[in-house]
């Protein structure tokens, strides 16, 4: 990287004059170069080369939707008044006419019926935050499953992993806003998690409320968390996360020509920043049409906030549903101490909860640690080629899925005609039991689909010919692949299972193995044993059974 | 007057006068008799209990006992007043087809006068809630906003923001309130039928009643406008989360499969 590069420019002024005017264009480039050195920069990166794969653009979908929430965010705040005094409704809306409530939700109706265009942007702002944390899930499953968070990206999917958790909260603290009579249920739910906490829940819920609940300042609170702290954090991870994107470059599924050491694609500028480009709009579009045609968080049918009031279906955003979902299922315990109650019932939900995130954030060090692989991998797996990983990322998806399942129970019974308690207890049970089955099932499916890699690649393709050989024999006719297609099914690599180093030194004394070493032994047994993947046909097989010795 | 006169002492003069008499006293009192309605209607009354009972000991008496004394199927009708009926049987919860958590709401298979006097039947049982004239539930002099006030307070722990149901425990349910008629809310609030308690006047008054049935008809009625589009059931954020993830997300997705697919050709250079 070149940081001279602004001496080596021919400057305007120069003996480049003599070739006659410089065109405008070219002279605000020189302008900003001198100060800013873009060409360098731009030199560096608008040639760029990002792969094609359509699961590559999920993160994308998160960048866009982000945006759209800042800049629909932007304009709410301008309506919007975070102040829980207490006012009469006038609005145009008729079935509150003359409701008391507070500023913060008097304003979020004025905004929803008397600010010109206001609901359609709140229903973006709201359905935009909906998608951006769908998208990032989805796009945070895809790193998952194909590998992309091995080395050297494993910041960078604790920078997504953060950036999943804090938009959660960011959620969480923005649908409290309104302070109707929904979310108003949910801080009372938080409230009650925050009272659990043994000593000192009290004290918290205190600071964070300013005395009882819900007193008069958790929505200004919770506004300066929402539209400043915790967008200002987001805005930076998102980019470094995009700074190590370009640093690290993208990775590519394996195919001919694609290496370890290269990218092939198309290069940023122009192809990706035109796609990219159009891809925003077309995001921004479907958020749109969407925000139009489907009502989204309707206060007015929710009413204003009221300690004293509560309705049934309340539950979160779907991001904060596993809580509910942990929260619904968990029997009621409580323990009296010493005059002290402790609330299990609430308590080990709210510890299960990060619990529930870090699993999956905790992944790819683990994997690094079984392995012990200390390179760069910048080709990505394909899922069933590393059964254990796809196997342990969808009995994750199960367990999360599960609790979200708790979290709508009373939708599921009374829409499925079921009983809320049959459901309570399908899901006490699967919290424990469905991970594994998903687990199990999930490594029998990737084993499946590698003997079936193993089997075209030996065979070919099935042709659906059926062939009568001379002396009566009937066979189907098998096409072999391409050289492209071979080496795309055969390029992934397998580990060997890791053993546990010499226990006789070069003295002949005998040393123990530790427990951690015994541990990964095991584990990398159980990733790269015998029963955990399908031997990939090497050369000899293939050229053994291409040589024409039959047809078998 | 002579020949009246010379007649009187004649032997039918006596009883002359006593016919004259009696035509007399006769015809006043048909003319003066006070036409006794109540007694026309007691004969009415009486027939549609009978009616009503013979409606009883078809449809009902299997499960509440042949005198409404109840068993072990069904609860004793007695007391429970023409508002129960005429909410039970109108809605078509009762005749139940089956014992369950609770009795769903199906196709009503009484006309309105045989409800009548299935309902005359029962309130002669005992004395109850009586049906609800129009000038109780119609909209006039209804306060909408009080009404959503009480209603939140006092209905949608279970029947939702807006009235659209919810789940209780094993199995039972409160049902949606769409398309209920007003009287019949009236009634279900007045009478407490299956899972739901009841809110007699002195709980909630004749004016409440009212005013939470005018809300339920401005914010869950047949022309409920939804300002922001697409209600999606009025469930909240399951229904919100559910269509997120499949028309938001899912056709984003679309969208970016469709992009990738289409690339710049590489020059060959």
């Amino acid at each position: 990287m070149s940081t001279t590069a602004s001496n080596t420019n021919p400057s305007a002024d120069g003996p480049g004059r003599s070739r006659g005017k410089a065109p405008a264009g070219e002279k605000v480039a020189d302008w900003a170069d001198g100060r800013l050195g873009i060409y360098s920069l731009a030199k560096s990166n608008m040639r760029k080369i990002f792969p094609d794969h359509w699961s590559f653009m999920l993160g994308e979908v998160c960048l866009y939707s982000f945006i759209i929430i800042i800049l629909t965010g932007v304009y709410l705040t301008l309506f919007f008044h975070p102040s829980m005094n207490e006012v009469e409704y006038h609005g145009s809306y008729v079935p509150l006419q003359g409701q008391l409530m507070s500023e913060a939700f008097n304003s979020t109706m004025h905004i929803s019926f008397d600010v010109r265009g206001g609901l359609l942007i709140r229903q973006i702002h709201h359905w935009a935050a909906l998608i951006f944390l769908a998208g990032m899930f989805v796009h945070m499953m895809r790193v998952f499953f194909t590998g992309a968070f091995r080395k050297p990206r494993e910041v960078n999917w604790l920078f997504g992993f953060l950036l999943f958790v804090l938009g959660m909260f960011t959620g969480f603290t923005g649908y409290s806003l309104p302070d109707d009579l929904l979310s108003g249920t949910g801080v009372r739910f938080m409230e009650g998690a925050i009272l659990s906490v043994p000593i000192v829940g009290t004290y918290l819920s205190f600071f964070l409320f300013g005395g009882e609940f819900p007193g008069g300042d958790f929505v200004a609170r919770f506004y300066s968390i929402h539209v400043l702290l915790l967008p200002g954090i987001m805005l930076g991870l998102v980019v470094g996360h995009l700074i190590l994107v370009f640093y690290h470059k993208h990775t590519q599924f394996a195919g001919p020509g694609k290496t370890n050491n290269n990218v092939v694609g198309m290069p940023l500028l122009p192809v990706y920043m035109a796609k990219a480009g159009g891809f925003f709009f077309l995001v921004f579009g479907v958020i749109a049409a969407i925000a139009a045609i489907a009502s989204i968080n309707p206060i007015w049918a929710m009413g204003p906030y009221r300690p004293d009031q509560v309705s049934t279906g309340a539950q979160p955003d779907w991001y904060m549903g596993f809580s509910e979902g942990l929260i619904r299922v968990m029997p009621g315990w409580e323990i009296n101490f010493w005059g002290h109650t402790l609330v299990l019932g609430v308590f080990i939900p709210l510890v299960i909860f990060p619990l529930v995130l870090v699993a999956i954030a905790v992944y790819p060090f683990i994997e690094a640690w079984v392995t012990g692989d200390k390179r760069e991998h910048h080709i990505l797996d394909r899922p069933r080629n590393v059964p254990t990983r796809t196997a342990f990322g969808v009995a994750w998806m199960t367990w999360y899925f599960v609790l979200l399942i708790g979290g709508g129970n009373d939708l599921i019974a009374t829409h499925f005609h079921l009983s809320i308690n049959s459901i309570t207890w399908f899901v006490r049970v699967a919290f424990f039991v469905a991970p594994v089955v998903a687990f199990v099932i999930t490594k029998r499916i990737c084993l499946g689909l590698q003997r079936r890699d193993r089997e075209t690649v030996l065979h070919g393709r099935e042709s659906g010919i059926i062939k009568r050989l001379p002396h009566g024999e009937f066979i189907e006719v098998h096409e072999p692949l391409s050289q492209e297609q071979l080496h795309t099914l055969t390029a992934h690599e397998q580990y060997r299972p890791a053993e546990i180093g010499p226990t006789v030194d070069d003295n002949g004394v005998e040393r123990k193995a530790k427990g951690s070493e015994k541990l990964r032994a095991k584990l990398s047994e159980a990733y790269y044993g015998e029963e955990a993947q399908i031997p990939k046909p090497t050369v000899e097989e293939y050229k053994e059974i291409t040589s024409g010795h039959g047809h078998h | 007057m002579k020949k009246l006169s010379a007649r009187r002492r004649h032997p039918l003069a006596a009883v002359v006068v006593l016919l004259l008499a009696l035509a007399c006293t006769g015809g006043l009192y048909v003319l003066f008799a006070p036409t006794d309605k109540a007694a026309a209607d007691e004969t009415a009354q009486s027939l549609a209990i009978d009616e009503g009972q013979k409606l009883y000991a078809v449809g009902c008496a299997s499960c509440h006992g042949t005198g409404g004394q109840g068993s072990s199927d069904g609860p004793s009708l007695v007391g429970v007043g023409a508002a129960a009926v005429d909410f039970q049987v109108g809605t078509g919860r009762m005749p139940a087809q089956q014992p369950g958590a609770q009795v769903p709401k199906k196709k009503v298979i009484y006309t309105q006068p045989q409800i009548d006097q299935l309902a005359a039947y029962i309130s002669s049982l005992g004395a109850g809630p009586s049906v609800p004239t129009k000038g109780d539930y119609g909209p006039g002099g209804a306060d909408i906003a009080k009404g959503g006030e009480l209603f939140r307070t006092n209905c949608a722990q279970c029947h939702n923001f807006t009235g659209k149901g919810g789940a209780l425990t094993h199995g039972k349910f409160a049902p949606d309130l769409e398309g209920v008629s007003p009287k019949h809310i009236y009634e279900a609030m007045q009478t407490g039928p299956q899972n739901m308690p009841s809110f007699p006047d002195s709980t909630l008054s004749e004016q409440n009643k009212k005013d939470i049935i005018a809300y339920l008809d401005a914010v869950n009625g047949d022309d409920t406008e939804s300002p922001g589009g697409l209600e999606l059931g009025g469930l909240g954020p399951v229904s919100e989360g559910l269509f997120g993830w499949i028309f938001g997300l899912g056709s984003l997705i679309a969208v970016a499969v469709w992009v990738a697919a289409r690339t710049a050709k590489a020059k060959k250079s």
